[in-house]
């Protein structure tokens, strides 16, 4: 009997699904005999509030501006952070052009583009967008450069050999060779893009969760505040989820090979 | 220095004081000959291969086809590299990288590539294996991917550089037999670079014996013995015996010199 339950504890994570229901029945317990204060509501109020801004559309809409501009920020990252990341991994005139650029202004945390942003593109989506991918791209930049210049030079003798030209060098080595780093980097960006499009809605915003949650806050609908966290989690939990199912597909070779060695 | 393939007074030096791979090498190649090159590690045999297939350039001297300068890699000749790990692309099938050979270059459609891949896969007995992934199949049998890709290139020519050194005793033998055949049956040229006498003794009908570094040509020497060989006639063979004794004792004598001069 004990020894079943110690292999459930090793081989499963149900463990920690139930210390999550504790913790919601701690929550729940807490805040009806407690801490009875309009800032602590019981779980209960909480997702009838959750129920409710999902059946009349508010938190679907607010969830689809959020996703909308996070993705579009993001996928410009992506095509930009990659494109560049090839370049200065491929050439080393480039690299030397752009490297001390590029740490000037890898350090300055995403946020602080904000200022400046709201002066030069003002408040709408578009200054979201671009502060989500300004913030997201360096990661995916800095990975790029990394697998590609990681790329053993057999590789590239293979290539020559094959009697490749360089854009089928470029799509059938150096991308997929360098495809579990650019992978690392955009998983790292996509956790970036989703704080930065929370940030810029908190600031200024009509729409978002972001601007949802705040608000909630401001005009203290408390409960309706929880489940705007509430439904951030799950939207970021589900996010990561798809991505890493995407990534095994991707580069199931590289997880198999290395699983062995 | 007429001939086929030849190798006109090579030198590689790393940089402009570095080391020195090989000095004033020369050796010529017959067409649909197998030569082998052996010499003390260091030597810079692995390195007058990799100027020859072109992929990259001497300091002095001249590689040579048909009296035509090599500077690039020529589709008449095929590399085949000792990382196989590396040279075939783990996130391709073994099919796909015997495509990868040909299909930019052939107005084939998608089928007859595939075809004349799998009919390639089929001569080195990997008909089976079109649609596993490299990291699925052993060193010997993703060796004999490289080889196939290779063929599928059609070339005259296979430059090895110590393919199967990195394999196990038995794998290897599987492999030189398996090279003989298609050298025999395919009318190849082949230049095979290793630090292993019995296999050189094995393969090649001349072997050239470099020396300690830098290398220059020390010897180069006749193997009188028939084809087709066998792993176990062939090497207990008077003149297998005794050409193996005078190599060994030619490479030891190389290895004692170079350190001599080192010291």
């Amino acid at each position: 009997m004990i020894e079943h339950v110690i292999r459930w504890l090793q081989t499963t994570r149900g463990s920690g699904v139930i210390l999550i229901l504790l913790l919601l029945g701690l929550w729940q317990f807490s805040a009806l005999y407690i801490m009875d204060t309009p800032t602590w509501p019981p779980v209960t109020r909480i997702f009838t509030a959750w129920y409710e801004n999902v059946a009349d559309g508010t938190l679907v809409k607010h969830l689809l501006a959020t996703f909308w501009r996070q993705m579009l920020g993001y996928f410009l990252a992506v095509a930009l952070g990659i494109s560049v990341g090839v370049a200065i991994g491929y050439y080393r005139i480039l690299y030397n052009l752009l490297e001390p650029l590029i740490e000037v202004f890898r350090p300055i945390p995403g946020p602080a583009y904000l200022p400046v942003l709201v002066l030069f593109v003002g408040i709408g989506h578009e200054m979201k967008v671009v502060l989500i991918m300004v913030a997201s791209l360096f990661p995916i930049l800095l990975n790029t450069y990394g697998g590609v210049r990681a790329i053993d030079p057999v590789q590239f003798d293979t290539a020559r050999t094959l009697g490749l030209t360089t854009l089928q060098t470029l799509r059938e080595v150096v991308l997929p060779a360098a495809s579990p780093q650019i992978l690392t980097g955009m998983r790292i960006s996509l956790a970036i893009s989703l704080i930065l499009a929370i940030l810029s809605e908190m600031i200024v915003s009509n729409d978002g969760l972001g601007y949802f949650t705040l608000l909630a806050e401001r005009t203290f609908k408390v409960p309706d505040m929880y489940a705007g966290i509430f439904t951030l989690a799950l939207f970021g939990y589900v996010l990561n989820r798809l991505f890493l199912i995407g990534e095994s597909r991707l580069i199931r070779w590289h997880q198999e090979s290395s699983g062995r060695g | 220095m007429a001939g086929y393939l030849s190798v006109e007074r090579l030198s590689k030096q790393f940089s402009a004081y570095g080391r020195v791979a090989c000095k004033d090498v020369s050796f010529a190649v017959g067409e649909k000959e197998f030569i082998a090159l052996v010499g003390p590690s260091g030597c810079g045999k692995s390195t007058l291969l990799h100027i020859a297939a072109g992929l990259s350039a001497p300091t002095a001297g001249a590689v040579r086809l048909r009296g035509e300068r090599v500077t690039e890699p020529r589709p008449e000749m095929m590399y085949v590299f000792q990382q196989y790990t590396k040279s075939i692309f783990p996130w391709k099938t073994v099919l796909d990288n015997v495509c990868l050979g040909i299909k930019y270059r052939s107005h084939s459609s998608r089928k007859e590539i595939e075809a004349a891949a799998r009919a390639q896969l089929h001569v080195v007995g990997l008909a089976a294996y079109a649609d596993y992934h490299p990291y699925q199949l052993s060193g010997g049998m993703q060796q004999r991917v490289a080889i196939a890709r290779a063929l599928a290139r059609r070339p005259e020519i296979l430059l090895m550089d110590e393919p199967f050194s990195a394999l196990d005793a038995m794998m290897r033998v599987e492999l030189q037999d398996l090279l003989l055949e298609l050298w025999r049956e395919l009318g190849l040229t082949v230049v095979f670079v290793t630090h292993d006498l019995d296999e050189a003794l094995y393969l090649a009908q001349r072997i050239v014996l470099l020396s300690a570094s830098p290398g220059s040509v020390a010897e180069i020497l006749d193997v009188p013995l028939p084809y087709p060989r066998n792993q176990v006639e062939t090497r207990r063979q008077p003149i297998y015996l005794e050409l193996r004794a005078h190599l060994y004792n030619a490479i030891v004598r190389q290895v004692l010199a170079g350190r001599a001069e080192a010291a």
